[in-house]
C-alpha cells in the first residue's frame, strides 16, 4: 500500500473534545497531517444566518491549544474546515483570533492560512444569471431575491484550496465552510493517493469515532495508499470492524453509495471491507469519478420572532383529557390576541406542543389506553417583531397559566416553571439555498489570507 | 405478517442536509431481510402517505451486505421553520415501528 498517507480524524467536531493522549499516539505511530471539520449544517440555520458558533469559546480553545501544540512538536499540517460551525466570514476570524491567542500564550509561531469562502449575493446573482447554478432537490430554480434574503451564503469547497495552502507553507489552515471529506482526504491527495482510497477514508472518518465500535472512545486514523485504505481507532481500547466502518455511509446521507464532491463522486458500490487484524479495516474498491467542478451553496436568513411559554400539569382530569384541553385552549388563545391586539398583532402563530403527549409528532395520539402522568406545555408565539411575539405571549399569560377543563368553579393554576413566565427566543433562522454553483477553478470562489506567526515572531527578535 | 420493529434490531432517522430525513431500517438477520426487504410496505408509495411527501421523492436503497434498508424522503417544513419539532430528524423513525410488513 505505498506510498501511504496517514492522517489523524481526533474528533468528529473541533469544540467536543479532543484526547490528547490519543493524539500524540496517531502522531508516533506516523501521522503525516491533523485534519477535522470543526461545524456542520445539522444543528440547523442559526449558525449560518448568525455567524456564530455553536460551541463555546472554551471548548474551541481547549481543542486548538492540544491540536497546535501537538502539531507543533511532531511538525505536520493542522487543517480545519466550516470553522466556527457555519464557515462564514465573520466565523473564521473568531476562530483564527483564538488559534492567534493561543499561539501567543503557549509561544508558537505556525503560518497560518485562512480560506473564506462566504459570497456575495450579488456576485452569485450574476452567475445565476449565466446558468451557473443549478438546483438540487428538493429545490426549484433560484431566485435572486431569495439570494439577496440571505445574511449569509457561503459555498462548500474543495480539497485544493487546502492542498495550496499548504503547498505555500502553511503549518495550519482554518477554512470556512468545505465539505468535511475535502479536509481529511487533502493532504493524501496532496501526496498522490488514489482518489477513490483517499475520499472514502475521508467519508468514513469524518465524524471521528463513530465508525468505530465504540463511538465514545475518540478518534481515528486512516492510511490511505494508491488502491486501499485502512481505518483505525486512536484508542488502544477501542475497534473498527467491517460493520462499524461499511455501515457508517449510511449515516446522515442519502445516498448510501453516491455521494457528490466538488469536484466528483464518490463511488462505494463496489466497496469491500475486511478486517486486518482486531482493530483495523481495510477498504478496497472505492472508486472516485471526476466531474464538472461545482461547489455546493448554503444560504441562511432570519425571519419572524418567537416568545415562548412552558407549563407543567398533573390535574388528572385534564391528562386524561389533554387533546380537547389542548384544542380549546388554543382556540381561547387566539381569541384571546384577535379582541385584545386585533389587526395590530400582525402574521402571527400560536402554537402549543404537549411534552408528554404528542409534541414530537404534532399529530393526534390513536391507540393509547393511559393518560401520561404528567405533560409539559410549551407555548411557542410567532411574530413579525420581538416585541409583538412577547406582547402576545404576555396578553396570553392568564390564559394559559389558569385555563380550565370545563367552566365554572375555581380557576386552576398550571406550574409555570419561570417568572417571568415568557422567554424571547429570538428570530426564526431558515436554510433559504439547496443548490450548487459551476466555477471553472476550485479556487474561482475562494479568498486566502495569511497570518505568518513565524515572521512576525522574526520581526519582533530580529 | 410482521411489524418493523419486531424484524429490525435497529431503526434509526437523521436529517440529511436541511432538506431531507433518512431512516435506515436494519434487520435481524438475513431471514427476515430475504423476507420482508422488499415488503410493499416500504415501497416509495407507501412510505410517502406516511411522511407527508409524494412518492417520486422518496429515495430507497437495499443494502444488503448491511441486511438494511435505506429511505430517504424530503421533509415536510425545512429545518428549523417555525412549527419545527424535530430540528435532526432524530426521532422521525418512531412512526415506522409499527409499520406492518
Amino acid at each position: 500500500m505505498d506510498p501511504v498517507t496517514c492522517v489523524i480524524v481526533p474528533v468528529g467536531s473541533l469544540g467536543t473534545g479532543v484526547n490528547e493522549d490519543h493524539l500524540r499516539l496517531g502522531v508516533a505511530a506516523g501521522a503525516h497531517a491533523i485534519a477535522l471539520d470543526a461545524g456542520s449544517t445539522d444543528s440547523g440555520a442559526a449558525y449560518l444566518a448568525t455567524g456564530r458558533s455553536k460551541y463555546g469559546r472554551d471548548a474551541i480553545k481547549r481543542d486548538l491549544s492540544i491540536l497546535m501544540r501537538v502539531r507543533a512538536e511532531a511538525r505536520i499540517p493542522l487543517l480545519i474546515g466550516s470553522c466556527g460551525q457555519s464557515g462564514c466570514d465573520i466565523a473564521v476570524d473568531w476562530t483564527r483570533d483564538i488559534a492567534v491567542e493561543i499561539a501567543r500564550e503557549n509561544g508558537l509561531r505556525p503560518k497560518i492560512a485562512i480560506l473564506y469562502s462566504e459570497q456575495d449575493a450579488a456576485a452569485l446573482i450574476d452567475m445565476s444569471a449565466r446558468g451557473a447554478i443549478t438546483p438540487l432537490a428538493p429545490m426549484g430554480p433560484i431566485e435572486p431575491s431569495v439570494l439577496r434574503s440571505c445574511a449569509h451564503i457561503v459555498a462548500l469547497m474543495g480539497p485544493e484550496p487546502y492542498i495550496a495552502a499548504l503547498k505555500g507553507g502553511a503549518d495550519i489552515v482554518l477554512g470556512g465552510r468545505a465539505t468535511d471529506t475535502a479536509v481529511i482526504a487533502a493532504v493524501a491527495l496532496m501526496r498522490g493517493a488514489g482518489a477513490g482510497p483517499a475520499w472514502h477514508a475521508a467519508k468514513v472518518a469524518e465524524c471521528g469515532g463513530l465508525c468505530t465500535v465504540d463511538p465514545t472512545d475518540g478518534g481515528v486514523l486512516i492510511r490511505i495508499g494508491r488502491d486501499a485504505f485502512e481505518i483505525e481507532p486512536l484508542s488502544p481500547a477501542n475497534r473498527c470492524d467491517p460493520y462499524s466502518v461499511s455501515s457508517h455511509m449510511l449515516y446522515e446521507n442519502g445516498d448510501p453509495f453516491r455521494l457528490v464532491e466538488p469536484g466528483g463522486i464518490l463511488d462505494v458500490t463496489d466497496a469491500r471491507y475486511r478486517a486486518a487484524g482486531d482493530r483495523v479495516v481495510r477498504v478496497t474498491g472505492s472508486a472516485f469519478e471526476p466531474r464538472p467542478y461545482t461547489m455546493k451553496l448554503e444560504g441562511a436568513a432570519s425571519g419572524a420572532f418567537q416568545t415562548i411559554m412552558l407549563i407543567g400539569i398533573q390535574d388528572p382530569k385534564v391528562l386524561a383529557a389533554i387533546d380537547l384541553f389542548t384544542e380549546r385552549l388554543h382556540g381561547a388563545l387566539l381569541d384571546r390576541v384577535q379582541r385584545t391586539i386585533g389587526a395590530g398583532a400582525g402574521d402571527f402563530d400560536i402554537s402549543l406542543r404537549v411534552y408528554g403527549w404528542n409534541a414530537v409528532t404534532g399529530e393526534r395520539v390513536e391507540d393509547t389506553p393511559a393518560a401520561p402522568r404528567e405533560v409539559g406545555i410549551l407555548f411557542v408565539a410567532t411574530a413579525r417583531t420581538q416585541e409583538m411575539a412577547t406582547n402576545i405571549a404576555r396578553t396570553c399569560n392568564p390564559y394559559f397559566f389558569h385555563f380550565p377543563l370545563v367552566r365554572g368553579g375555581e380557576l386552576p393554576s398550571y406550574a409555570f416553571a419561570f417568572s417571568p413566565a415568557e422567554i424571547e427566543r429570538g428570530q426564526v433562522h431558515e436554510f433559504k439555498l439547496n443548490h450548487v454553483v459551476a466555477v471553472s477553478d476550485a479556487s474561482e470562489l475562494v479568498r486566502t489570507a495569511w497570518v505568518d506567526l513565524e515572521a512576525e515572531g522574526a520581526v519582533s527578535h530580529g | 405478517m410482521a411489524k418493523v420493529g419486531d424484524v429490525c434490531r435497529h431503526v434509526r432517522s437523521k436529517n440529511a442536509g436541511p432538506f431531507w430525513v433518512t431512516v435506515d431500517f436494519f434487520f435481524d438477520g438475513p431471514e427476515n431481510f430475504d423476507r420482508y426487504s422488499g415488503s410493499p410496505s416500504l415501497h416509495a408509495d407507501s412510505i410517502a402517505r406516511l411522511c407527508g411527501t409524494q412518492g417520486a421523492h422518496v429515495r430507497s436503497f437495499v443494502v444488503r451486505d448491511l441486511l438494511m434498508v435505506k429511505l430517504t424522503y424530503p421533509r415536510r417544513f425545512p429545518q428549523g421553520g417555525i412549527c419545527e419539532r424535530d430540528m435532526h430528524s432524530g426521532q422521525q423513525y418512531v412512526r415506522f415501528l409499527d409499520l406492518e410488513l
